[in-house]
C-alpha cells in the first residue's frame, strides 16, 4: 500500500460502483427493508476476478510480513544504523520474513526435515484435519451470504452442533457405524435449530439477524460450560468441566490410518460441498434462496415465500456448522470442552466470503486457512513469531478482496469496463514479479 | 403477537404513509410484562420458604449521613415487589388498550421492582449483606465500555454507516493508552492516545465501506479481526519483551466531587469515580443535545434516514458520513481506555472479551439515542457486576445462566418484545449520487 503512489488510474472514487449499480438500486429499495444491499456488495465479491484474489493474498503477506520484520529483534538492531548500512536492515527483514513464512509452510504442507515421507507429509494431514470445520461452517455462512442473510453465528452453531453430537456419543449406547451416523444426525439437528432461532425470528419479528446471531453467539458459550458443569456433558470422574472420552463407535475413523489425525469427517466436507453445490445450483429451495438474495421484493412477486427461505437459509446454514462441531467432537479432539470451537465461526466468516460464497471457493478458502492455522503453530514454535499474524493475514486477504480497486490500484491494473468477469490476462505477469 | 393479516411484507416502522387504517393494538409488551412479573412472583415470592431476612447496607463511611443496613423479611418483600411490578403490567395493559403510549418511566420502575424481587431473594438467608451501594457503583464502572461503545455506534448509525468494528476500537482503544501511559507514566495521556486508536480504526471502516463501498458489516467484522491479530501480535512481540516500558500503565485515579461525593447511595455511585466517567457524562449530554438539537445533528440523522433528499439540499452525505465515523471511533477508542488505565491493568490479548459487541446490543435496546444507549449499557454493566455480587455472597444460579441473561434480554428486545426499535432508514446502505 506505502509503496505505490495513492490514486494512480482512474481513481477509482466515488463510481467505482459495483456491477449491479448498488448504491441508487439499494436506496430506492430499501424504505421498507434494508436487505437488499447486503446481498448486492456481496454478489461484487463474488463476481470479482480469480487475479484479485491472488494478489490479495500477496498484498496481505507482505504487508504481514512488514509486521513480522518490524517486530523482529534483528531488524530493530539492524535499523539503529540504517543510514550507514541499509542493507543489513533489508537483509535482517529478508530473513525475519522468510524464514517465518517457510515455516509456516513446512507447518502446513510439507515438512522436509523429517526422515520418513509420511511424517513429512503430516503437516498437510493437520491443514486438512483442521479445515474441515471450516469448510462445513464456510459452506453454511455461503449459504446464507448468497440469500442476502448475514449470519455471524457459525460460533455458536458450531458449539451447538458439538454438545448435540456429544450428547449422543456419551449417553446411547448403539452399535459403530450407526452411533456415529446418529450423532452427526443430532449434531445438524442442534445447529439447524439453534441458526433456526435467528431465522425464526427475522421472519416473524425483522430482528436483524446480525444482532441475534451475535447473542447466540455468547449464549452457546455460557451454554457448553453451563453443560460442562452438569451431568448432561461432564465426565464424572473428573472435577474440570470437561466431558468423557468419545466411545470408539461414535468416532469418525481415520481417514489415513492412525498415525494422522486425519478421519472420516474431511470426506464429510467434500461431500457437503456437493451437496451445497447442488442444492445452490442445481435444487428448486437454492434457486429461490438466491432469488431472495438478489432481490427480496422480485422473489415475494414472484410468489417465494421470503419468511420461509430466511428460516430455512438459516437451518441448513446451521446444520452445516453443527456437522463441522460433530468433526471437532467426534473426529479431531474427541473429547468436548468449552473451547470446542476455537475460533472457527468466526474464521469461517472469512472463510466463506474469501470463496466468494460458492461451494468450491469455500472449499479452498477452508483449506487455505486449515493451512494458515496449522501453520502458524508450527511458526510460532520454530522461529517465535507468534500465530496470532495468521489472523492479520486473514483478515488482510478479506479486506483486499472485498475492494478490488483498492487491490488494481495498488498493483497499478487497469479498471475493467462495466461488467467484469475475469481480470485482463497479460497483467498476470505481474504476480511473477 | 401482531396479527398476521394478509400482507406482512412491510413490519418495519415506515409503513405504508397515505391512508393506513390504524395498526392492530400490540399487547407484546404487556404480555412481556406480565408474564415476567408473574414469573418474579412465583419464583422469587411464593416458591422459596418463608421466615427468612434479607439485609442490605446502602451507605459507605465518608456519607454525610449514614442509614443502617435494612432488613426485610425475604419472602414478603418479594411477593410485595412482584405485585407492584404485576400492577405495573396491568396499568400497561390499559395503556395499551387505549392506544396510549407509556412513558419511560414504566419500563424502568418494572425493572427496579422485579430486580429488587430478585435481590430480596437471592440473598434470603444469607449471613453477608447485599451491598446496594457498591452493586451500583461496580455496574457504573462495568457499563463505561458499554456507554462508550454504545454512543460510538450511535453516532455511526445515525448516520447510516453500520459500525460492527466498536470491538476493535474498544480493543485498540485499550492498547494504545496502555502503551502511551506506560511510555509517559501518565494515566491521562493514556486518555488522549485511546481516542487516536479508536479513529484510526474509524478511518479503516471509512475507507472501506465508503471509499471501496464494501459492505459495512463485512468490513466490521473483519476489521475486528485484523486488530485482535495486529495488538495480540504487538503484546506477544514487544510488550511482552519490556513489559516495565510499554505494559505498565498506571491506574487513572478517582476524583471525589466535593460535597456531591457525601451524598448517601448517589455520592458514592455517581460521583467518586475516575475522570473517565466524568468524559462519559458529558459526551452523553452533548450527544444527546447535539444530535436532537443542533444544525450538525440534524444533517448527520438527515444524512442516515434520506441521503438522497440531504444530498439535494446541499449536505456532503459521505463527508458528513466519514465524519460522523471518525468522531465514532474516536468514542469507541475513548471507551477502550477503560480496559487500561481505568481498570488499571496491564493490557492482555482480546481483553475488550465481545464488550464491543454488547455495546451494539445496547445501543438498540436503546433505540438509537445517546441516553437510551446509557440506560441499557447501565443495564448490562448491572447484570455483569450482579454475577460478581453474587458469586461473593453465593447463589442458587449457576454463574453462566448469570452470564448468559444480557444476551438473552437482548434477543427478546430486539425480537420486539420491549417496543419495535426502528433502525435510521439508510443505515448501511452506501451512497453514490
Amino acid at each position: 500500500m506505502s509503496t505505490t503512489p495513492p490514486l494512480p488510474d482512474g481513481a477509482p472514487g466515488e463510481h467505482v460502483p459495483p456491477p449491479a449499480g448498488t448504491g441508487t438500486d439499494a436506496v430506492t429499495t430499501t424504505k421498507e427493508q434494508p436487505e437488499p444491499r447486503s446481498s448486492s456488495v456481496l454478489r461484487e465479491i463474488l463476481s470479482s476476478g480469480w487475479l484479485v484474489t491472488v494478489l490479495a493474498v500477496v498484498l496481505a503477506l507482505v504487508l504481514s510480513g512488514v509486521l513480522i520484520a518490524a517486530a523482529d529483534e534483528e531488524v530493530q538492531k539492524a535499523a539503529g544504523y540504517f543510514f550507514s548500512k541499509p542493507t543489513d536492515t533489508l537483509t535482517a527483514a529478508w530473513d525475519a520474513v522468510s524464514s517465518a513464512y517457510v515455516a509456516l509452510f513446512h507447518g502446513a504442507v510439507y515438512d522436509p526435515s523429517k526422515d520418513t515421507f509420511a511424517a513429512s507429509i503430516k503437516p498437510l494431514t493437520e491443514t486438512m484435519t483442521t479445515s474441515v470445520p471450516l469448510i462445513l461452517a464456510g459452506l453454511g455462512l455461503g449459504i446464507g451470504f448468497r440469500a442476502g442473510l448475514f449470519n455471524i453465528g457459525a460460533q455458536g452453531q458450531i458449539i451447538l452442533g458439538a454438545v448435540g453430537a456429544g450428547w449422543v456419543a456419551f449417553h446411547l449406547d448403539l452399535p459403530p457405524v450407526l452411533h456415529l451416523l446418529v450423532a452427526m444426525l443430532a449434531a445438524a439437528v442442534a445447529g439447524g435449530l439453534w441458526a433456526g432461532i435467528a431465522g425464526f425470528l427475522k421472519a416473524r419479528t425483522g430482528a436483524h439477524e446480525v444482532i441475534t446471531t451475535i447473542m447466540l453467539n455468547n449464549i452457546a458459550v455460557y451454554l457448553v460450560a453451563y453443560l460442562l458443569t452438569t451431568s448432561v456433558l461432564k465426565n464424572p470422574g473428573s472435577t474440570n468441566p470437561i466431558s468423557p472420552p468419545v466411545p470408539e463407535s461414535a468416532q469418525y475413523p481415520a481417514l489415513l490410518g492412525g498415525q494422522f489425525r486425519l478421519h472420516w469427517g474431511f470426506v464429510v466436507a467434500v461431500l457437503a460441498a456437493v451437496f451445497v453445490w447442488w442444492l445452490m445450483s442445481r435444487s428448486t429451495i437454492g434457486f429461490k434462496f438466491r432469488a431472495v438474495g438478489s432481490n427480496l421484493h422480485a422473489a415475494r412477486t414472484a410468489g417465494i415465500s421470503v419468511n420461509a427461505s430466511f428460516v430455512w437459509v438459516m437451518v441448513v446454514a446451521g446444520a452445516l456448522a453443527g456437522l463441522g462441531g460433530s468433526a471437532q467432537v467426534l473426529g479431531t479432539d474427541k473429547v468436548l470442552t468449552a473451547d470446542v470451537a476455537a475460533s472457527f465461526g468466526f474464521d469461517a466468516i472469512t472463510v466463506a466470503l474469501l470463496g466468494r460464497s460458492k461451494p468450491l471457493g469455500t472449499f479452498f478458502a477452508g483449506l487455505l486457512f486449515g493451512a494458515l492455522r496449522a501453520g502458524g503453530f508450527a511458526m510460532q514454535a520454530r522461529t517465535g513469531t507468534p500465530i496470532d499474524v495468521v489472523l492479520v493475514v486473514q483478515s488482510l486477504v478479506v479486506l483486499f478482496i472485498a475492494a478490488p480497486p483498492l487491490v488494481r490500484a495498488v498493483f497499478h491494473l487497469p479498471t475493467p469496463g462495466t461488467r467484469r468477469e475475469r481480470a485482463p490476462r497479460p497483467t498476470t505477469k505481474e504476480v511473477a514479479a | 403477537m401482531s396479527a398476521p393479516t394478509t400482507d406482512r411484507p412491510t413490519p418495519a416502522g415506515a409503513g405504508p404513509a397515505q391512508t393506513k387504517p390504524l395498526p392492530p393494538i400490540s399487547y407484546k409488551a404487556p404480555i412481556g410484562y406480565g408474564v415476567v412479573g408473574v414469573l418474579s412472583l412465583v419464583l422469587f415470592g411464593l416458591l422459596p420458604e418463608g421466615g427468612l431476612e434479607s439485609t442490605f447496607t446502602v451507605s459507605t463511611s465518608k456519607d454525610f449521613v449514614t442509614i443502617d443496613p435494612v432488613t426485610v423479611p425475604s419472602k414478603l418483600t418479594a411477593i410485595v415487589l412482584s405485585l407492584v411490578a404485576l400492577a405495573l403490567a396491568a396499568y400497561s395493559y390499559r395503556a395499551a388498550s387505549r392506544r396510549r403510549k407509556v412513558g419511560v418511566w414504566l419500563p424502568v420502575l418494572f425493572g427496579v421492582a422485579v430486580i429488587l424481587a430478585f435481590l430480596t431473594w437471592a440473598d434470603a438467608g444469607k449471613a453477608s449483606p447485599m451491598p446496594l451501594t457498591g452493586l451500583l457503583q461496580g455496574s457504573l464502572f462495568l457499563a463505561i465500555p458499554l456507554v462508550f461503545g454504545a454512543l460510538a455506534g450511535t453516532l455511526c448509525e445515525r448516520s447510516g454507516i453500520v459500525n460492527v468494528a466498536i470491538e476493535g476500537q474498544l480493543l485498540a482503544g485499550a492498547f494504545l493508552a496502555a502503551v502511551v501511559a506506560s511510555i509517559t507514566q501518565s494515566a491521562y495521556a493514556g486518555l488522549v492516545a485511546a481516542p487516536i486508536a479508536g479513529a484510526l480504526v474509524g478511518a479503516l471502516l471509512v475507507l472501506f465501506s465508503i471509499r471501496y463501498v464494501v459492505n459495512q458489516i463485512i468490513v466490521g467484522v473483519v476489521l475486528n479481526v485484523l486488530v485482535v491479530g495486529v495488538t495480540s501480535y504487538l503484546f506477544s512481540t514487544v510488550l511482552k519483551n519490556d513489559a516495565a516500558t510499554f505494559n505498565s500503565p498506571p491506574k487513572l485515579q478517582t476524583i471525589d466531587i466535593p460535597l456531591l461525593s457525601q451524598i448517601p447511595v448517589v455520592g458514592p455511585v455517581l460521583f467518586r469515580q475516575t475522570a473517565l466517567v466524568y468524559i462519559m457524562y458529558v459526551v452523553v449530554a452533548l450527544l444527546q443535545i447535539f444530535l436532537f438539537r443542533s444544525r450538525w445533528g440534524l444533517r448527520l440523522r438527515s444524512v442516515g434516514e434520506h441521503p438522497k433528499a440531504a444530498d439535494t439540499v446541499g449536505i456532503k452525505v459521505n463527508r458528513t458520513r466519514m465524519r460522523a465515523t471518525l468522531l465514532g471511533g474516536a468514542v469507541a477508542g475513548l471507551g477502550g481506555a477503560f480496559f487500561t488505565v481505568a481498570a488499571g491493568l496491564a493490557f492482555g490479548k482480546e481483553m475488550t472479551g465481545g464488550k464491543g459487541f454488547i455495546a451494539l446490543a445496547a445501543m438498540i435496546l436503546g433505540r438509537w439515542n445517546p441516553v437510551g444507549a446509557l440506560a441499557a449499557a447501565l443495564l448490562f454493566g448491572f447484570s455483569d457486576n450482579l454475577q460478581v455480587v453474587l458469586g461473593i455472597i453465593g447463589t442458587p444460579i449457576p454463574s453462566q445462566i448469570m452470564l448468559m441473561t444480557p444476551y438473552v434480554v437482548t434477543i427478546f428486545a430486539v425480537a420486539g418484545l420491549v417496543g419495535r426499535v426502528r433502525p435510521p432508514a439508510a443505515e448501511g446502505i452506501p451512497y453514490a449520487k
